[in-house]
């Protein structure tokens, strides 16, 4: 079936993803304040907890901990709201034959301008605990664009099916509160035992956070021994291509599901 | 030219008795036949050419809607070929688009962007827009705070200024005041007369007649009848007046 819309691809997801952020902020007080709140409030418990709770050995905590949060941050916002977004733009999708794919995607990108934000907050920090920008920095963007291709491949995938399935929604919610414990957020990689190791660096959100804190926290390159970044290019594509293919098997039949 | 075709083309849904368990989607998935299907339209044929202007008529739950969602590809037939050429703007549910918390200026542009406008053309037409909605003192406004009528108003004013080749019309010719609705019969009348396409559903007779010289009568997802407006309309109005004593 091919779509009858051929209008502007680049207009129509510079408007999406305007209007997503716009709703999410017009009617709330403190703005985009709410984007550096979340992360710093778990900053600080996560602290409290890890230096006088239970204090271990980690110099530095709030920014090793940052590292982790930013990026875990922003997948389970764009995964979550990722995967409702078909049914929540039910009116649209029956009416108006727009691309399917690009309203997933634009959901993404929206919350790419929070993640945004908070690398702002991020890098601050970098430097006001006296870690200097290197020359790994530049490796920076071509990780974030790695993460936000796979949060699409994930996203693509799980709200094709959350049309089917209205208990997709609920498996990514418990799907992310797992994998805040699975993820490296508040320990090091290296007290997970050693079988482990490669599949932590195979999990691109992982693999994202150890590659962050090598060059922020430790000011050394992200690919390490093992390679890291081309482990991320390479389940990141994998992840983008499946989740295509899975939405434009199942997007054929949204109409009569919605 | 042939724009709109339709060959032996069926389209059925799943009767949604109460919730859909996995049960369901399994015997979906290995391709049980579902004896619950109900098909809205059942083999229908027809084409339209190159500057018709067509109505479809029929009681409600006729397939009248079915159908142009098949001519809009919003839905694929269940069966047969659908094939259609030239750019479509379907006046189906209008504000389909729209946000209720952007404001009208913003939803101008959201919604011109779906509808397939580009950045450009956009910017060139939302004069034209704002001009025929005649809103101008509440575009900063968000839409929430409209009227129905001011919104349905918006809303036509952006889809029927799109210089589509093919028009798509379902009963949302009631919109606004009696100045407006004029306007925007006019409006329609002029695409039709630049020698566009038009399909359109409606249960206003007269209108119908003056639109339209053929119409398709559908009847339980079938075509009973295809050919003139004036003889489609009497046939289908005989039909209905002598329903009660059948």
């Amino acid at each position: 079936m091919t779509s009858l819309w051929n209008g502007d691809y680049l207009f129509l997801l510079e408007n999406l993803i305007v209007k997503d952020f716009k709703i999410r902020y017009r009617n709330m007080s403190l703005g985009v304040f709410w984007s550096l709140l979340n992360p710093l409030i778990l900053m600080g418990v996560l602290t409290f907890v890890f230096t006088k709770v239970m204090p271990n050995a980690v110099p530095n905590f709030p920014l090793f901990v940052l590292c982790g949060l930013v990026p875990f941050n922003f997948f389970t916002v764009a995964w979550n709201n990722g995967t409702i977004s078909i049914a929540n733009n039910a009116g649209l999708i029956k009416r108006i034959p727009v691309p399917r794919e690009i309203v997933p995607i634009a959901t993404v990108l929206s919350t790419t301008i929070h993640l945004g934000i908070q690398i702002v907050l991020l890098l601050i920090l970098t430097l006001a605990f006296g870690r200097g920008i290197n020359v790994h920095w530049f490796w920076l963007p071509l990780l974030w664009a790695l993460e936000v291709m796979f949060v699409c491949g994930l996203v693509l995938a799980t709200s094709a099916l959350d049309v089917y399935l209205r208990d997709m929604r609920y498996i990514v919610e418990s799907a992310c509160t797992v994998l805040f414990w699975l993820v490296p957020i508040f320990y090091t990689l290296d007290i997970v035992p050693r079988e482990y190791v490669t599949v932590y660096e195979f999990n691109p959100l992982a693999a994202l956070i150890l590659g962050l804190r090598r060059i922020l926290y430790e000011g050394v390159s992200p690919n390490g021994d093992a390679g890291l970044v081309y482990k991320l290019a390479f389940t990141s594509t994998v992840t983008f291509v499946a989740g295509l293919a899975i939405f434009s098997r199942l997007k054929h039949k949204f109409f009569d599901y919605l | 030219m042939t724009v709109i075709e339709f060959k032996n083309v069926s389209k059925a849904f799943h009767r949604a008795v109460g919730q859909r368990l996995l049960r369901h989607y399994l015997e979906d998935l290995l391709g049980k036949s579902d004896p619950d299907s109900f098909h809205a339209l059942k083999n229908v044929n027809f084409a339209i050419n190159d500057g018709e202007s067509v109505a479809v008529i029929g009681a409600n739950g006729a397939g009248k809607s079915t159908l142009l969602s098949l001519v809009t590809r919003l839905a694929p037939p269940s069966a047969g070929q659908v094939t259609i050429n030239g750019r479509v703007a379907a006046l189906l549910e209008l504000g389909a688009g729209f946000h209720p918390d952007l404001t009208g200026r913003e939803n101008i542009r959201l919604n011109a962007s779906l509808l397939g406008f580009s950045r450009k053309q956009a910017g060139d037409l939302y004069e034209t827009i704002v001009d025929f909605s005649e809103l101008h003192d509440f575009i900063d406004e968000p839409l929430r705070t409209y009227s129905n009528g001011m919104m349905l108003r918006l809303a036509f004013s952006v889809a029927v200024n799109l210089d589509p080749e093919i028009l798509i019309i379902d009963e949302v010719l009631a919109v606004g005041d009696q100045q407006f609705q004029t306007k925007c019969i006019d409006k329609i009348f002029e695409i039709r007369n630049q020698g566009k396409t038009i399909l359109c559903v409606s249960h206003v007779g007269p209108l119908l007649e003056s639109l339209c010289t053929r119409a398709l009568w559908l009847d339980h997802g079938q075509l009973v009848m295809d050919g003139p407006t004036h003889e489609v309309l009497q046939a289908y109005e005989g039909r209905t007046l002598h329903a009660p004593s059948e």
